[in-house]
């Protein structure tokens, strides 16, 4: 805690170890208690590994490959753009930018969208996210998670006072003991599981479609599902869309906003980083009703005010392009995913053929895979306490020079022990990059 | 069109006039009270910016309100962020807590100005502006129920944060020397009363609030005056957050002041037993003259940045990259240059007192007393001298409000009221001040200075 005694004749500067004080034992924890239990982060520990060892990064999803030429040269036009490109915008979105996103969503959702009244501008979707939680979440409110989750809605949910409530996608058995390859659209809810997690203290229900790290893109009828109970049970629905543009397969991408009853109890999330291959840039949104809108920029406001200007006005005109090349083949929200659907398919291959399971993702950035019928000999004491994909993740790291992610950092810490058995690989990578992940994975697969 | 739709209706709402119902409202179907926003933000939503900003985008108006240049920002700085973007990896997630290069290169700019290293990835946590820096503390140090002592005037959002936090703002006068002639003050005149301030120290509070220099007064506390909060702090047993976004901008006040002695702002992160006991915030908007680019940092001990960090990578976890990039580059081309004149944080204070002066001498030409601020970009005045007499505006509001809202009116100049930056006892004290932002160009103060020569006319 670094408290000491003014008399001591010795200053300590002790930047690492606490004292603690004699009297004033409120003070004792310095911290405050809403940020307690949330202190790990599973992004901070793999990328800090990812880094001190020389591997090839199927963890951490962003893109090794460049932004589209026309996003970056927005950025470039935007900084040599004159003085108010680097000085304060309006607080709730740049204007540019809420008005195109209006325009945009509007057309696709189907109904007029208020730029000014039902759009916040946010760091990254998951400021966006951290905004609905902390507006909308109050002490001992419930909010279900589907599991699994990314895994940030869980301490955001805790850190707001909530209480998370899980419920799990399962693979329908039938098609497993089949014998075929397991599709992400074999991972479903139970509808009356679901419906049992319902309860007056509900207070939201966080669905992310395409799912983050399933790659579920939820179909029409399942959306109606988790639309009927939020309108029986008067609950929020926060949906969490960064990858709403990687689609394969023919998946339909739908918006739950748009069903009826919907629109006025749902807080859409997306993301400029996803949308442009530029995560870097941090910007997102929160779209939806005006009134629960309001809430969210109350807690923005008395945040982080603004977000960047220049790069709010480079997505505003990646999205005017976009506006006018929507559903051509020129259009980046084609040519995205028509790109990485060929990546999806070469690492789905790969995996196969190392006897890695994969589960076939429909929509996003990843893929997870099953590892039980791996033999491996993790002998490293240091992670002998942690979940078994924790475990081989990191020895994958350490020993063959390849990063993944465990895939029970995204469930809750009470049914984590049961899903131990998945890691996660993103494959929006270059292919030289998906490549060498190969490579590593064939020597080790001779090897066995 | 919607933009100018809302400019207008804004601008309406401001002055009071029945006004054109902006949104058509299909979409505001009637939700259920269980929709309704979250304790913690109760009584937030109000926000003196939100009501006066929209003012910028109307170019007939003279914009002394909010703070922000209209002189463009070093053309090196410019040219590392276009630099920035132009390399692939830049566009993606960097570190959590800080880019490297940039914690790095603060670490190096820091390290200099406190005289002791900074461990990079331990002692600095980068924000989205000193307000996320401000809003980090807050969530991560300041518990319900805790007290924050806070200083007024104070930047506007110290107490919707504390109270965002559960805590209560505990607030504490700056005031006027008593024996002072109102005909040439400075801020250096606008002083804390000692037994005062020892007064609001109670079991309860968890941590003090300053800001030095001052935003809107432009007050740099003193050596002595750091004294005596710190001693107050450590007898307590306080954490102080120190809010230094403005902190290469200190001009010769009264005394003489050498610039060199832009270090004596550190001073109370380096007074024996502050170090470990104080978060100090500082801004690359304010710095860089870049606002829009909404990157700031929090250094501390490592015990205390390790909760701002838990709270960051539980709220946006990383800033913006090529920006934080471009910031780093920034830094390092300035430390080479740091206690010289063509470095960019003294030649900004110099260019800064030009117009200060300039300022005050147009404020003084038609009858004013301005607050001549010893740092910072703000400059406050009484008006009482300009005679309006705003009766027929009603007494809801403070004068320094109605006053504000009847110059943009009438006379297409804006400012801002000081008592948006003080709690409720405190607005008799505050109300006939409006504060007046001077970074801007010729032009811009050109007009403003015709604006005033013609008040009467």
């Amino acid at each position: 805690m670094g408290i000491y005694r003014y008399e001591q004749v010795t200053i300590f500067t002790c930047s690492l170890c606490a004292f603690n004080t004699t009297g004033n034992s409120g003070k004792n924890n310095l911290h405050a208690r809403r940020i307690e239990g949330i202190d790990k982060n599973i992004w901070v520990d793999f990328t800090q590994l990812a880094a001190d060892y020389k591997v090839v990064n199927l963890g951490q999803g962003f893109p090794d490959f460049s932004p589209p030429s026309y996003i970056q040269e927005a950025l470039c036009k935007a900084v040599n753009g004159g003085c108010s490109m680097h000085q304060y915008t309006h607080a709730f979105g740049h204007p540019p930018l809420v008005s195109i996103l209006a325009k945009f969503f509007g057309r696709v959702v189907g109904h007029e969208i208020d730029a000014f009244e039902d759009i916040l501008v946010t760091v990254g979707a998951y400021q966006a996210l951290f905004c609905t939680f902390q507006a909308l979440v109050d002490e001992e409110d419930e909010v279900i998670i589907i599991e699994p989750f990314f895994d940030c809605y869980q301490p955001m949910v805790k850190m707001a006072g909530g209480k998370g409530v899980y419920v799990p996608l399962r693979p329908v058995s039938s098609r497993v003991e089949g014998g075929k390859a397991l599709t992400s659209a074999d991972w479903v809810l139970s509808s009356e599981e679901l419906a049992s997690k319902f309860n007056p203290r509900t207070k939201a229900i966080v669905i992310n479609t395409p799912n983050n790290p399933l790659g579920k893109v939820y179909k029409r009828e399942e959306l109606q599902v988790i639309a009927d109970l939020c309108i029986k049970h008067d609950v929020v629905c926060i949906s969490d869309e960064v990858y709403e543009w990687l689609t394969y397969d023919g998946a339909k991408h739908v918006k739950i906003a748009s069903l009826p009853g919907m629109w006025e109890r749902t807080v859409t999330i997306g993301s400029g980083g996803k949308s442009f291959s530029a995560t870097g840039w941090k910007v997102g949104w929160a779209i939806g009703a005006g009134p629960i809108v309001k809430h969210l920029k109350t807690v923005h406001q008395n945040s982080v005010y603004h977000c960047a200007t220049a790069a709010q006005e480079a997505v505003a005109q990646g999205f005017q392009r976009e506006y006018e090349l929507f559903g051509t083949p020129e259009s980046y929200f084609l040519q995205l995913p028509e790109m990485l659907n060929q990546k999806r398919k070469k690492l789905a291959t790969c995996l196969e053929s190392v006897g890695l399971q994969p589960i076939l993702p429909e929509g996003g950035y990843f893929m997870i895979s099953d590892i039980s019928s791996l033999k491996v000999d993790l002998n490293d004491p240091s992670t002998q306490d942690e979940p078994h994909d924790y475990r081989f993740v990191k020895w994958l790291i350490k020993e063959k020079g390849l990063a993944t992610i465990p895939v029970s950092a995204f469930y809750s810490p009470e049914h984590r022990k049961d899903f131990q058995n998945y890691i996660r690989f993103c494959f929006v990578k270059e292919d030289s990059t998906l490549n060498a992940a190969e490579d590593i994975l064939r020597k080790w697969s001779d090897l066995k | 069109m919607n933009i100018t739709r809302r400019t207008l209706s804004s601008a309406c709402r401001l002055i009071n006039i029945n006004c054109i119902r902006n949104i058509s409202c299909s979409q505001c179907a009637m939700t259920s009270s269980r929709h309704t926003n979250s304790k913690r933000i109760e009584g937030l939503d109000k926000n003196v910016w939100v009501a006066f900003t929209s003012v910028a985008a109307d170019p007939t108006i003279v914009n002394l309100g909010q703070g922000y240049p209209d002189i463009p920002p070093p053309a090196y700085v410019k040219e590392a962020l276009a630099n920035a973007a132009a390399v692939d990896k830049l566009n993606q997630y960097t570190r959590g807590f800080g880019h490297p290069s940039l914690v790095k290169a603060l670490s190096q700019v820091y390290g200099k100005v406190y005289g002791h290293q900074i461990d990079p990835f331990k002692e600095i946590l980068v924000t989205v502006g000193g307000y996320g820096s401000l809003f980090s503390t807050m969530q991560a140090l300041v518990e319900v129920g805790d007290e924050v002592i806070i200083i007024e005037p104070f930047f506007d959002c110290y107490v919707p944060m504390v109270r965002m936090a559960g805590a209560t703002p505990v607030l504490i006068p700056l005031r006027l020397r008593s024996n002072k002639e109102t005909s040439s003050v400075s801020s250096a005149d606008w002083v804390l009363d000692p037994e005062e301030l020892a007064s609001k120290f109670t079991s309860k509070t968890k941590a003090i609030i300053i800001n030095t220099p001052n935003n809107p007064i432009g007050k740099i506390f003193t050596k002595g005056e750091l004294q005596t909060i710190s001693d107050l702090c450590i007898k307590h047993d306080t954490l102080c957050i120190s809010d230094e976004v403005y902190e290469w901008l200190i001009y010769k006040g009264h005394q003489h002041i050498k610039i060199g002695t832009v270090l004596t702002s550190k001073q109370m992160s380096t007074l024996p037993g502050m170090w470990d006991r104080t978060i100090t915030i500082s801004s690359a908007g304010k710095t860089f003259s870049v606002t829009g680019w909404k990157l700031g940092w929090s250094i501390g001990p490592e015990h205390l940045i390790k909760h701002l960090q838990t709270v960051m990578q539980n709220t946006l976890y990383t800033c913006p990259t090529p920006l934080q990039e471009a910031v780093a580059q920034g830094l390092l081309r300035d430390y080479e240059l740091m206690g010289r004149p063509e470095c960019y944080f003294s030649s900004l204070a110099v260019e800064l007192e030009g117009k200060r002066d300039r300022m005050a001498a147009i404020l003084q030409d038609v009858g004013m007393s301005p607050i001549i601020p010893e740092g910072g970009y703000f400059m406050c005045v009484d008006v009482t001298p300009l005679n309006e007499d705003l009766s027929h505006m009603g007494d809801d509001e403070p004068y320094d409000y109605r006053f504000v809202k009847w110059m943009i009116k009438e006379k297409k100049l804006a400012a801002i009221p000081v008592t948006a930056f003080c709690g409720d006892a405190s607005k008799k004290q505050f109300e006939k001040y409006v504060r007046l932002c001077f970074i801007k160009q010729d032009s811009t103060l050109d007009a403003a200075e015709a604006i005033l020569k013609n008040w009467n006319k």
